[in-house]
């Protein structure tokens, strides 16, 4: 029978360095996604500002990094700041800069939208009641606002995860590279066991990143007005 | 006056969304150039009543016939039995992306297969009629409730259906818009049309109606003339529903 | 900046556009294939099939393209199907976008009330009808925002087609790189490339969706 490869995720601890590899994908993420939804408030914020140019250059920021691909982004940072300033940055550094550089931009205009969608009235009726302006804000427009805001954003903890596997390619290690590791190190002895190691990084993914998903649409759905 | 040759019958309908039945065994028959008022409170049925007599809701049992012949069979061409019963709702529902002209020419032209140029001049007679033609190329969200109920009625005119049904078509309106509308029905109801118009306006079906049929619970509990059932209704349904219509202030 | 070097290389990068563009224009018309028959399946409850589009939504929109890739290019030639870099970039662009096609479309569909649907139902249009003059096109102008930002996700993310050898503009710009150490001008000319392609489109989305705002759908 052709041995299609699978013992190689049980030799030795090859399996745990895997783990370990996400581990490494996840916590990049998280950091980026943390520092995103702290710099995407202010930015969403700054969004709202009727100002000229506050407008403007916060649309070109956002139409920016919608724009170029995220591995540009990181090409970027990681080769170009490298070259042009001689400062040398870790892909993982590199990494955390660029997805929170994005993820600002993101996050931002997800509060904005959130903000913005708040109607006129309800600031009105919170006035005719008699709140103060911080309880009118505790009370009427932060939880209306966060229930808008909290799917939406988790959905962007999905969506930085996944992105996250792009960077095996500025060469940090994380979970693909591990997995490349483990290939190369078994190439003669277990020689089909790219099929075994892909297929299981594909799954580690998905069962990081489904769970998130469905509570993102569990909530957005028990919220919806 | 109408006549007696019956076009639509209803026999013993029943309706049930499962839990508990909304009609419960209706029979009514509506006569050729007649105008049947359907009155009562909210939820006894009217709406379910006249939504199944164009087959936008199946029925548990009973039957409904036109023209002597049954449509609530499973062979039924809704397609073509619809283009006799003409219906106007609620909300209006033009079509928001084809303009006024469009959204009337769209059943005459594509399911009756009608001449585009005759139906285009039969519908500026009826724009006319309901003073919208100067309005006839603009887009739904240009006109008011009151301008884009009467070209719903426009609509369900131009197929040239033998009966129309009209679902409380005035309860979405600005109070100052109804008259509007009302006026149109009066003029086709004038005219020989037979309609069947669910309401919440008593002056309006007082002044209509040939009958008015006064529905609760889900049964007929009271037929008449609309002289009878206004000054002297018989039940003490219908004389409580008809007093909350009235202030009496003491 | 030397700009000899760009202009002596920039050639090499309408090339590599070229086939951007190409497996791009490919995914998206396969992704909106997908999109298209998924939102049908799912339209319409088909049994057995609807379970199947339920879990291919899942898969595809939990897990990040460069390990589809992988799996495509790496892990099934060990099974003996050998899939060219281009047709793994084709099928793993398709794998992804259909998804996100079908939720474009998905929504459209779910914005269109149920009242439209009885009134045409009421002047005699057949379902197929009801289908084309009402249904459709209401949906298809309700989704189109959401297409276009998806056409515009998908040509973003076939810059990872170089990690499966193919000759897109990220590989140029690697291989200027790794040549020449011309980062800045390698770098400065994909960003390029990327606004060359991509601004137009995502302008064009914009104004649609201004547009559509002012028709204010729904009566």
């Amino acid at each position: 029978m052709q041995d299609l490869g699978i013992k190689v995720l049980f030799m030795g601890n090859n399996f745990w360095r895997l783990l370990g590899g996400l581990g490494i994908t996840i916590k990049i993420s998280l950091i980026a996604v943390a520092i995103s939804i702290v710099l995407g408030i202010f930015m969403g914020m700054i969004m709202t500002v009727k100002n000229p140019v506050t407008k403007a250059v916060t649309r070109i920021y956002l139409e920016f990094v919608r724009i170029m691909p995220q591995l540009v982004l990181l090409f970027i940072v990681y080769f170009g700041a490298t070259k042009t300033f001689g400062i040398n940055l870790s892909g993982q550094l590199s990494a955390v800069i660029v997805f929170a550089f994005w993820g600002t931009a993101e996050m931002g205009d997800l509060v904005r939208s959130a903000l913005i969608s708040i109607p006129k009235h309800q600031y009105e009726s919170g006035e005719a009641i008699g709140l103060t302006r911080i309880q009118l804000y505790r009370y009427i427009i932060i939880p209306q606002t966060l229930r808008r805001l909290i799917p939406l954003s988790i959905n962007l903890a999905t969506r930085m995860i996944k992105t996250t596997s792009l960077i095996v390619l500025i060469g940090v290690v994380e979970v693909m590279k591990v997995g490349q590791q483990i290939i190369e190190a078994n190439r003669y002895t277990v020689p089909n066991s790219a099929l075994w190691i892909y297929g299981t990084i594909f799954f580690m993914y998905f069962f990081t990143c489904w769970p998130i998903s469905l509570v993102s649409s569990w909530l957005e759905k028990k919220w919806a007005n | 006056m109408y006549s007696e040759e019956k076009l639509l019958e209803i026999h013993n309908l029943v309706k049930d969304y499962g839990n508990g039945p909304i009609l419960k065994g209706v029979s009514l028959d509506i006569h050729k150039g007649e105008v049947l008022v359907v009155i009562g409170p909210s939820g006894c049925g009217k709406s379910t009543l006249l939504r199944c007599m164009n087959g936008l809701e199946s029925i548990k049992s009973g039957e409904i016939l036109l023209d002597g012949n049954v449509i609530t069979g499973n062979k039924t061409k809704w397609s073509e039995v619809r283009q006799k019963i003409g219906m106007v709702f609620q909300s209006y529902d033009l079509f928001p992306h084809m303009s006024v002209i469009d959204n009337i020419l769209l059943g005459p032209v594509k399911v009756q297969k009608r001449d585009k140029k005759d139906v285009e001049k039969e519908a500026e007679i009826l724009l006319e009629r309901v003073g919208l033609l100067e309005k006839k190329n603009v887009y739904p969200r240009q006109l008011s409730g009151g301008q884009k109920q009467r070209v719903a009625i426009v609509r369900a005119l131009i197929m040239h259906p033998e009966i129309m049904l009209f679902d409380e078509v005035t309860a979405a309106l600005d109070p100052e818009m109804v008259r509007e509308v009302l006026d149109v029905m009066l003029e086709l109801a004038k005219n020989g049309s037979t309609m069947v118009i669910v309401t919440h306006e008593m002056q309006f079906a007082r002044a209509v109606a040939d009958r008015v049929v006064f529905l609760d619970g889900g049964e007929i509990v009271e037929t008449d003339t609309p002289e009878n059932f206004f000054t002297a209704p018989k039940t003490e349904r219908a004389q409580k529903f008809l007093n909350t219509f009235t202030f009496d202030v003491k | 900046m030397d700009i000899d070097f760009m202009a002596e290389y920039a050639p090499m990068y309408a090339e590599a556009a070229k086939l951007t563009i190409g497996i791009g224009i490919i995914g998206i018309i396969l992704s909106i294939a997908v999109g298209l028959i998924c939102t049908i399946i799912l339209h319409y409850k088909v049994p057995v099939l609807r379970n199947i589009v339920a879990v291919y939504r899942e898969l595809s929109r939990n897990t990040p393209l460069l390990v589809q890739l992988f799996f495509l290019y790496f892990g099934l030639p060990k099974l003996g199907i050998i899939i060219s870099s281009e047709a793994c970039a084709v099928i793993g662009l398709t794998f992804l976008g259909g998804s996100y096609m079908a939720e474009a479309f998905r929504s459209g569909l779910e914005a269109i009330d149920k009242s439209q649907i009885e009134s045409g139902l009421s002047i005699g249009l057949t379902n197929m009808q009801l289908m084309r003059y009402i249904v459709f096109p209401q949906a298809l102008s309700i989704s189109v925002p959401a297409i276009c930002a998806n056409v515009i996700f998908l040509i973003k993310e076939t810059s990872v087609f170089s990690a499966v050898a193919l000759a897109d503009l990220m590989y140029v710009a690697k291989d200027l790189i790794g040549l020449y150490y011309k980062t800045d001008e390698a770098l400065l000319m994909l960003v390029i490339a990327y606004l060359i392609l991509l601004l137009p489109i995502s302008l064009f989305a914009s104004w649609l969706e201004r547009r559509l705002r002012y028709a204010g759908f729904g009566n």
